[in-house]
């Protein structure tokens, strides 16, 4: 199946995923296209994270399946890495290499992985930590940095295999308030230049703001989802309208 | 001072209750031996040779040999028993050290494989000489290992000292592996994921992001186990090997075996050995205080 731009750019079809005996995914279905900003939100142990860990491969799916580009993510002859070059993620811990500066953090995949020429890669890995406003930060260790100036970072490395797709695992929900804007303004720059974008989020604010498309899962399935603003102001099931009640 | 569960620290509720046995709280790390050679004042030598110095004069007094004539002795072989005895225990140290890392790492490496077979297998050579005595070890290498053995031609001799060295070296590989492999389970799987997010090969993220970020939590049990292996050296003077020991022994016969000469001459043996060991030691438990904080 070849993939055009017509064509959803990831698309989840009947997704199932078990740990154990435990079905944390019964049966998921969204379509993502180019340039969308999606927002998955829902009760915490609702399978939202393991959701979007299934969509780069980084766990695997007992049910369904998933395609990004055109490409089965777990079909048995994929090339995970070739997978990976697309997508990016960002995680809630940040996950930093912690041995090397913040500017080594940015460099290495692309220098590593794609075997780009450095002076390359170093300009624009200078580029993107200007983009995430970390100018004079770049010999800075992960060590040194505060909560949200490491998930910056995080958001340059990824950005630096410069990805069709990324994935936001609550990256804010580790974070002081104060701290959670600056990531959240990186992030709605990144969906204006027309990133495609799925965040697992508690930030509804946000989520309002900047999707496209909000959708809500409970005990592993999706119960609605429809555009921010008919979501927000108009919920029809009782699950989710308990749930925005709590929230808002 | 450290916590020993069920010994020092207070019972929760304050109940009168009989903790179950645990020995990891006698022994919570790998570093008893270094700890305690560490926590040695540095003018133990000094006691030692006031002990060794002492001990003559008093338990033989009355023999034929004066104190003075055993430590002239001493005074005599003592350039010998430094230049050609601890020298060689330090050389073989070094060799053990080497090959036993190189092994080792191989070793650990392959304990944390993807692969079952290799798995398993490293699991199996590593228990089995991480747990088996290791003069009983010596003795099989020495016995079983050829004098000699023929490459490309060439006959190529394996010296005595080689053939402990090598002997020396297996449970160095067995300790040094589970050392690779608790390092690098300890980097916590986040970071394989991050790396992985970013499509880097599993070998790419071993060698570049985890096992660098594992090294300097090797580096002090790495060198806990040197200090160990250097104290073990003279189990090679029972094959035979001239290391210290089997010199201090040839220089006591022909010194005619006097009895007098006993303690001067190990305890100087002894004397050699801490001075070696206790920076070591010191370095090690330094090391391991400044890693334990900052990582």
């Amino acid at each position: 199946m070849t993939w055009t731009a017509e064509k959803p750019i990831v698309s989840l079809k009947d997704v199932r995923k078990s740990f154990g005996t435990l079905e944390v995914l019964k049966g998921v279905s969204i379509d993502v296209m180019k340039g969308e900003v999606i927002c998955i939100i829902g009760p915490s142990g609702s399978g939202k994270s393991t959701l979007i860990r299934c969509i780069n491969g980084l766990n695997d799916i007992q049910g369904g399946s998933i395609f990004v580009q055109g490409k089965e993510v777990h079909a048995t002859n994929l090339d995970k890495l070739e997978l990976r070059k697309k997508v990016g993620m960002v995680f809630q811990q940040y996950n930093l290499f912690p041995h090397k500066t913040a500017l080594q953090n940015v460099m290495m995949a692309p220098l590593k992985v794609l075997k780009e020429n450095k002076t390359d890669v170093e300009s624009r890995a200078r580029q993107l930590i200007k983009k995430v406003r970390l100018e004079g930060k770049e010999d800075s260790y992960p060590g040194e940095l505060s909560g949200g100036q490491q998930q910056r970072v995080a958001i340059a490395r990824s950005l630096a295999m410069n990805p069709e797709v990324m994935l936001f695992d609550e990256v804010t929900a580790a974070l002081d308030p104060e701290t959670v804007k600056e990531v959240l303004v990186t992030i709605r720059e990144l969906a204006e230049d027309g990133m495609t974008c799925i965040l697992v989020t508690h930030e509804m604010g946000f989520a309002r703001e900047v999707a496209d498309h909000i959708y809500f899962t409970d005990r592993g399935v999706i119960v609605e989802h429809g555009p921010p603003k008919t979501f927000f102001d108009d919920a029809q099931d009782p699950r989710t309208k308990e749930f925005l009640g709590q929230i808002l | 001072m450290k916590r020993i569960s069920g010994i020092n620290t207070p019972l929760k509720g304050g109940m009168a209750v009989l903790k179950p046995f645990d020995i990891n709280a006698l022994s919570p790390d790998g570093y008893i031996f270094t700890r305690w050679l560490a926590a040695l004042p540095w003018w133990t030598p000094l006691v030692m040779l006031a002990i060794i110095w002492g001990y003559p004069t008093i338990a033989y007094a009355q023999s034929g040999l004066s104190i003075y004539d055993a430590f002239d002795a001493l005074w005599r072989w003592m350039p010998f028993l430094l230049v050609s005895g601890f020298s060689f225990n330090v050389l073989i140290s070094f060799w053990t050290l080497l090959i036993g890392t190189v092994a080792g790492v191989a070793l650990g490496l392959g304990q944390i494989s993807t692969f079952g077979p290799l798995r398993a297998f490293s699991w199996f050579i590593t228990q089995l000489f991480r747990n088996s005595p290791w003069l009983v070890i010596l003795f099989i290498v020495l016995l079983a290992l050829p004098f000699e053995f023929t490459l490309f031609g060439q006959t190529i001799r394996v010296p005595d000292w080689m053939k402990g060295v090598f002997g020396l070296s297996l449970p160095i590989m067995a300790n040094i592996s589970e050392i690779v492999r608790g390092a690098v389970q300890s980097v916590p799987t986040a970071q394989w994921e991050a790396a992985e997010s970013l499509a880097f090969s599993r070998r790419q993220i071993l060698w570049q992001i985890i096992l660098p970020q594992c090294f300097k939590r090797m580096l002090p049990p790495w060198m806990n186990w040197y200090a160990i292996l250097t104290m073990a050296t003279p189990l090679c003077s029972l094959l035979g090997i001239e290391e210290i020991i089997t010199l201090s022994r040839q220089a006591m016969e022909s010194e005619d075996n006097q009895p007098e000469l006993l303690v001067p001459f190990y305890g100087f043996a002894l004397l050699l050995f801490f001075v070696y060991c206790y920076p070591i030691a010191r370095l090690t438990m330094r090391l391991e205080r400044h890693y334990a904080v900052k990582l």
